[in-house]
């Protein structure tokens, strides 16, 4: 058996592994505990800490805003799941080359100019208000289904253009490769270059879902009672602001978790790429 | 005897520099024809055109007599009967070694992949590389990675064969187990067209080097006439550099 290496070889005292840490514990305790002292002393802090946390007014305007989260997460899912889809088409559109494929690649990138350069929340207002006023018979006139409509026809803009710098990542030999191999041109994209764009894209992906938990809340200003709506009924019946602070609590805990994901795949992306490179 | 390989006028554009100046080659069956020529002189074009990776402007490339662009190769049939190897391997990263060989057969050419998948194993023993079956290329050296990457071209039995610089990617130590590979498909009677810098392995390895210099074959013949008593002003002076860069050994 081989000896572990590192033993004994070149050991760093405890006490030289501990300073950094205590440092950095002490120096941040004392920052944020310098602030928390300075706001809590000020005079107007208990008005402030009534108007927006108070403690009964959270507790009491919990329920709602918990029910209208969860049917923010609910059309937060079923829009992720569509703009996947919808946006990958929309990237293959734009990647086949060939006259034949010429009206859908114009088709993707008219589409995407346009919906990447409209405000998603008039696109709501367009969409949610706009079509249910036509009232034409066989189409849903709910606003909760076009307000979805809305977020995904905007987002999958940017989810296109996404995909499409992952499929651009592709070495062009990889394409080459798989011609010459005699695959057609939709099975070059289905087996050689999407699996590796799918895996280039997953950090920047996992970016505009956090962005898409948030923007969610738009459908609000149609009435959907979604957590912002429940927590601005709460505020409208009792002119106290906590329970926006409620809603700003759950989306913070659900995105955290999702932006350190984010950062964690980049990180470990990043590294896998110059593993590849050395 | 008949070519199998017919190259006629081949002129060939990038924008307004012209690569291929009127290129005549015929290549007989198992034949091996190096391509030498300093960067930019239009092997690796030349190379490309004869399986229509790359289009050309003027002149024709005919595989056993049938204009390589006929319908009657179809889509696939130029790809499968004439393969190709290049200089970066370009095996699918996202496969193991064995899926890399079995795509083309499975996908292109209909073949069940049990039958697909013995064939391939029976190729990657032939050539060494039984026991990587189930790795992924980045798991590979260079050196394997690009037997592997002609083990892929040979799934679909070509009668021809490619080869785009497949070793000027190499660390110099593991240049020689791709070469071996070479020598032993000139054995088994491989037709081969070769696009090296390896001006020993050309030597040894080819029936006919070709030297290409300003998109022309400026000069060929067998191995010993070129390398041993180059006719040309053009080929001296190439042979006589790289000589000096210690990549051949002067003749004689």
């Amino acid at each position: 058996m081989t000896r572990r290496p590192g033993k004994g070889r070149r050991t760093i005292a405890l006490k030289d592994r501990l300073a950094p840490v205590l440092i950095s514990l002490v120096s941040v305790i004392v920052v944020f505990g310098g602030i928390a002292y300075f706001v809590g002393s000020a005079p107007q802090w208990p008005r402030i800490q009534l108007q927006f946390f108070s403690v009964e007014a959270m507790i009491e305007a919990a329920p709602g805003v918990a029910r209208g989260f969860l049917v923010s997460m609910q059309i937060w899912l079923i829009s992720l799941v569509c703009i996947g889809v919808w946006a990958l088409m929309l990237a293959i559109f734009r990647a086949m080359h060939g006259p034949w494929f010429a009206p859908l690649r114009v088709f993707a990138i008219v589409y995407v100019d346009l919906f990447r350069g409209l405000p998603a929340l008039l696109m709501v207002l367009l969409f949610g208000f706009g079509i249910p006023a036509l009232n034409l018979p066989g189409l849903p006139t709910s606003g909760l289904f076009w307000g979805g409509v809305a977020l995904v026809l905007s987002y999958s803009a940017y989810a296109t253009e996404v995909y499409r710098s992952g499929i651009e990542a592709v070495h062009e030999g990889q394409s080459m490769a798989a011609k010459a191999l005699g695959l057609s041109q939709w099975q070059t994209l289905r087996f050689a270059i999407l699996p590796q764009a799918l895996r280039n894209v997953v950090p920047a992906m996992l970016n505009l879902v956090v962005a898409l938990q948030k923007d969610v809340a738009l459908l609000s200003v149609l009435g959907v009672r979604d957590a912002v709506r429940e927590a601005q009924i709460y505020t409208a019946r009792t002119f106290n602001y906590s329970s926006l602070v409620v809603a700003a609590i759950l989306f913070l805990l659900a995105t955290i978790p999702l932006a350190r994901l984010t950062d964690h795949l980049a990180r470990r992306d990043r590294q896998r790429r110059l593993q590849g490179v050395l | 005897m008949t070519s199998i390989i017919e190259i006629e006028g081949l002129t060939k554009y990038y924008g307004d520099r012209l690569v291929l100046d009127a290129v005549d080659l015929a290549v007989t069956p198992h034949e091996v024809v190096c391509l030498i020529g300093a960067s930019g002189s239009g092997k690796s074009t030349l190379l490309r055109c004869i399986n229509g990776l790359t289009e050309f402007d003027e002149g024709s490339v005919k595989l056993d007599g049938v204009d390589i662009y006929d319908e009657s190769f179809g889509r696939t049939g130029l790809y499968k009967r004439v393969g190709i190897v290049f200089q970066a391997y370009n095996l699918f990263p996202h496969m193991t070694v064995l899926d890399n060989v079995t795509l083309a057969p499975v996908r292109v050419h209909g073949r069940q992949r049990a039958e697909a998948e013995a064939a391939a194993m029976k190729l990657l023993e032939l050539f060494g590389l039984g026991q990587y079956a189930k790795a992924y290329p980045e798991q590979l050296s260079g050196g394997q990675q690009q037997r592997v990457a002609i083990v892929r071209s040979l799934a679909t039995e070509p009668e021809v064969l490619l080869l785009d610089e497949v070793t000027a990617a190499l660390d110099p130590e593991l240049i020689g187990e791709v070469l071996k590979i070479i020598r032993d498909l000139k054995t088994q009677g491989m037709t081969m067209v070769i696009v090296t810098h390896e001006m020993g392995f050309a030597r040894d390895v080819a029936d006919r080097v070709c030297f290409l210099d300003g998109g022309r074959i400026v000069e060929q013949g067998e191995p010993h006439m070129l390398f041993g008593n180059p006719q040309h002003a053009r080929t001296q002076k190439f042979l006589e550099r790289i000589v000096a860069a210690g990549r051949l050994q002067a003749a004689g």
